[in-house]
């Protein structure tokens, strides 16, 4: 028997969860990984959100919602969703039915998973809360016109630095130093790989988080429509390992045979513009390489 | 009905106790901790039920009340100083949601300097917010205001801040009369019943968002108002849940105590525990032929304007106290007294005295020292300048704290 519902592309759900309307950016890979969570999940799902682009998914008086919403604060989406599990659990023992139970999810961006909102996420994973973390990962502060945040890659161009000289912060590996009970990489041009993880972090129970790189053409600047291609590259390169820790096991889910080079990535978006006009920078386009060929090395097998 | 020796802080305990609060977010501060740790032993014996979850900070606690509020569970939580304004975002987001739930602040100086001593500098930041508060002057005022303030917000839809000393009245035992679980909840019923049992917010088949952004001005101006409008509407449900209680407990609780005020023509106007020494020196003036008297707001949002105006009509002075320090302006309760007494027919003279930082004691001399003043005052027609409490000895002390620290002597000034 298969641990996973997903097998083939057509057992895909359609449940339409997220119905049109949302004031997204085109192409917002958030918004398509949203999309595709939720089909998953279904209705009896809350979402506790914390600022971010997303925030303005539910403006009063729409929603594009069947399940339902809290809007938080930035830092402590986490604690929102401690509150509410707790409330939830509190009315199950006062003799709410079951099945009016919900599952509950923190959406959050990178802004708040990587930065201000990391001290709350680590209580909530250290307390065994039971609940889901969806990151929705564009690289900075996209909300406000994509600044670096603490998930902007080495060498990005963002609306506050020329180009960034830190390193990505490794929010995988800091949630599975805290041992929970899920953790998973996802991307939204591979649904079957996402909705096969979304499944398995549904049937389980604790702290789970899901986290997706969203490409973002807005804040990555490329054109709308290469938002799944740009995806399909970022797992190509090998730079957004696919990959999943569970019972205290990592195992990468989608291990590219041949990888791309990494500058087949970066030269589809104008952030790295710089590193290939007016010459190339061939020092900067080592270094990126060189960290991807690290990673994979470093794998049993890599 | 139980008479206890208890402290403040096991008196707000109590409160949330008898309250039924289903559930309590919580963080340790100095001096409001008691309360949390005696909620946290009657939870793990089973003696309280409900669920006690340790956050990792203040803002994350309020974040996870608001959360559970708006859920429907009945939440308690208690913080001082630091705390509070850690958590200040979530103070001020907590109001617009509309769900209710009681905090107990236990008034602490902020920083710089870091002090854990009292004063009401902590919980007037938190005026504008949309929280009801409420302020106590003993430890029964505690326990009874934690129920009434449940009542109160529950009612409204607002969420509540019961005010008190920290150190004054947190760790100070008095007597206090407890009333039975079964008369407390004839007082305050379960809050599932306010929800009908079944359809409770935030369940399976019931699409719900709260705390939503608004896109215009329009729609944000209406919720403010709203909450405002809600706000000065608790201050006529204060009326009935106090004599609802008074009818019950035997204990009234005015929006405003006035002490010997018949015909007082010299008024202190002061909040919290202070209003205990200030009571004593009341009786001594009048033994000595000042007709001295006290007025009390106990709350302070809503603001009591008209019970204020009344009783304060044709009187000839007021001192008031304030315990906290608006920098660069002067004492908070003086600004709000000043702001519904102008232009009122026989309002009195308004003194100001500025004391009580970080648990600086107001002794009951310096009270007799502004009755004199006052009186002066009131002889000359003109208010003197703010006073800020500081006695010489005061100032040889922190001289002496200078001379250790080599501070160089241009820049003591």
């Amino acid at each position: 028997m298969s641990e996973t519902a997903f097998v083939r592309w057509r057992d895909l759900p359609r449940g339409r969860q997220l119905v049109g309307g949302a004031p997204m950016c085109a192409g917002c890979s958030g918004l398509e990984v949203l999309h595709q969570v939720l089909d998953v999940l279904g209705e009896k799902t809350v979402i506790i959100n914390s600022a971010g682009c997303m925030s303005l998914l539910v403006s009063y008086p729409y929603s594009p919602l069947r399940g339902s919403w809290l809007y938080t604060a930035m830092a402590s989406a986490a604690a929102g969703a401690q509150g509410m599990r707790d409330a939830l659990d509190l009315r199950l023992a006062q003799g709410m039915p079951a099945e009016d139970d919900l599952q509950v999810m923190v959406l959050s961006g990178d802004g708040a998973a990587y930065g201000m909102g990391l001290s709350p996420a680590s209580g909530a994973i250290e307390r065994g809360l039971d609940f889901i973390y969806l990151v929705y990962d564009n690289e900075g502060y996209g909300n406000t016109g994509q600044q670096q945040s603490d998930a902007t890659p080495h060498g990005a161009h963002t609306a506050s630095c020329g180009s960034y000289r830190g390193w990505k912060k490794d929010l995988f590996a800091i949630w599975v130093a805290h041992r929970p009970a899920y953790a998973a990489t996802l991307i939204g041009s591979e649904p079957l790989d996402l909705a096969r993880k979304v499944d398995k972090a549904a049937r389980l129970k604790g702290p789970r988080l899901l986290l997706a790189l969203a490409p973002c053409p807005t804040g990555w600047d490329f054109d709308a429509s290469a938002t799944v291609e740009v995806g399909h590259l970022a797992v190509k390169t090998g730079i957004w390992p696919l990959k999943e820790y569970v019972d205290g096991r990592i195992t990468h889910t989608k291990v590219p045979r041949e990888r791309l080079p990494v500058e087949d990535y970066l030269v589809r978006q104008g952030r790295f513009r710089h590193l290939f006009e007016p010459r190339r920078d061939e020092a900067r386009l080592g270094e990126v390489q060189a960290a991807v060929d690290a990673y994979w090395a470093e794998l049993p097998g890599g | 009905m139980t008479r206890l020796l208890l402290t403040g802080n096991a008196a707000a305990a109590w409160g949330a106790r008898l309250a039924h609060a289903d559930y309590v977010p919580a963080f340790p501060i100095t001096p409001q901790t008691e309360i949390i740790d005696t909620l946290a032993g009657w939870i793990e014996s089973g003696a309280m039920p409900g669920r006690l979850t340790m956050m990792e900070s203040e803002h994350s606690m309020l974040t996870a009340a608001c959360a559970a509020a708006a859920a429907g569970v009945r939440v308690f939580t208690a913080t001082s100083s630091q705390g509070l304004l850690y958590a200040m975002e979530m103070v001020y987001a907590a109001p617009g949601l509309r769900n209710p739930f009681v905090l107990v602040n236990v008034s602490r100086g902020v920083q710089t300097p870091v002090t854990i001593q009292s004063d009401h500098t902590d919980v007037l930041a938190a005026r504008d917010s949309g929280f009801l508060q409420l302020h106590c002057a003993s430890c029964q005022e505690v326990a009874d205001s934690v129920l009434l303030a449940y009542r109160l917000a529950e009612r409204v839809r607002l969420p509540a801040i019961v005010n008190l000393d920290g150190f004054t009245l947190s760790f100070t035992r008095e007597p206090v009369e407890l009333p039975d679980a079964q008369e407390a909840a004839r007082f305050l019923p379960p809050l599932a019943e306010a929800f009908g049992t079944t359809a409770r917010p935030f369940s399976a088949g019931r699409s719900l968002a709260a705390g939503a952004a608004v896109l215009d001005s329009t729609a944000y101006t209406y919720f403010r108002y709203q909450s405002h409008l809600a706000a000065v509407a608790a201050l006529q449900a204060w009326e009935e849940v106090s004599d609802t209680f008074a009818e019950q407990f035997g204990r009234r609780y005015d929006g405003v105590e006035a002490y010997r005020m018949d015909d007082a023509e010299y008024v202190f106007f002061l909040t919290g525990a202070l209003a205990g020494k200030a009571r004593g020196v009341v009786d001594r003036l009048r033994a000595a032929g000042c007709p001295a008297g006290l007025l009390r707001p106990r709350l302070l949002r809503p603001w009591p304007e008209a019970a204020l105006r009344q009783w304060l009509r044709g009187r000839r002075a007021v001192m008031v106290v304030d315990q906290s320090l608006s920098m660069g302006k002067g004492g908070v309760l003086h600004g709000e007294l000043a702001s519904s007494l102008y232009g009122q027919p026989g309002a009195p003279l308004l003194l100001s005295f500025i004391g009580g930082l970080g648990g600086r004691e107001i002794a009951a001399g310096e009270l007799h020292e502004m009755a004199t003043v006052a009186r002066r005052a009131a002889e000359a027609g003109e208010a003197p300048p703010p006073r800020l409490l500081f006695t010489a000895g005061e100032l040889r002390v922190v001289r002496k704290q200078q001379a250790l620290a080599q501070v160089a002597e241009e820049e003591k000034r």
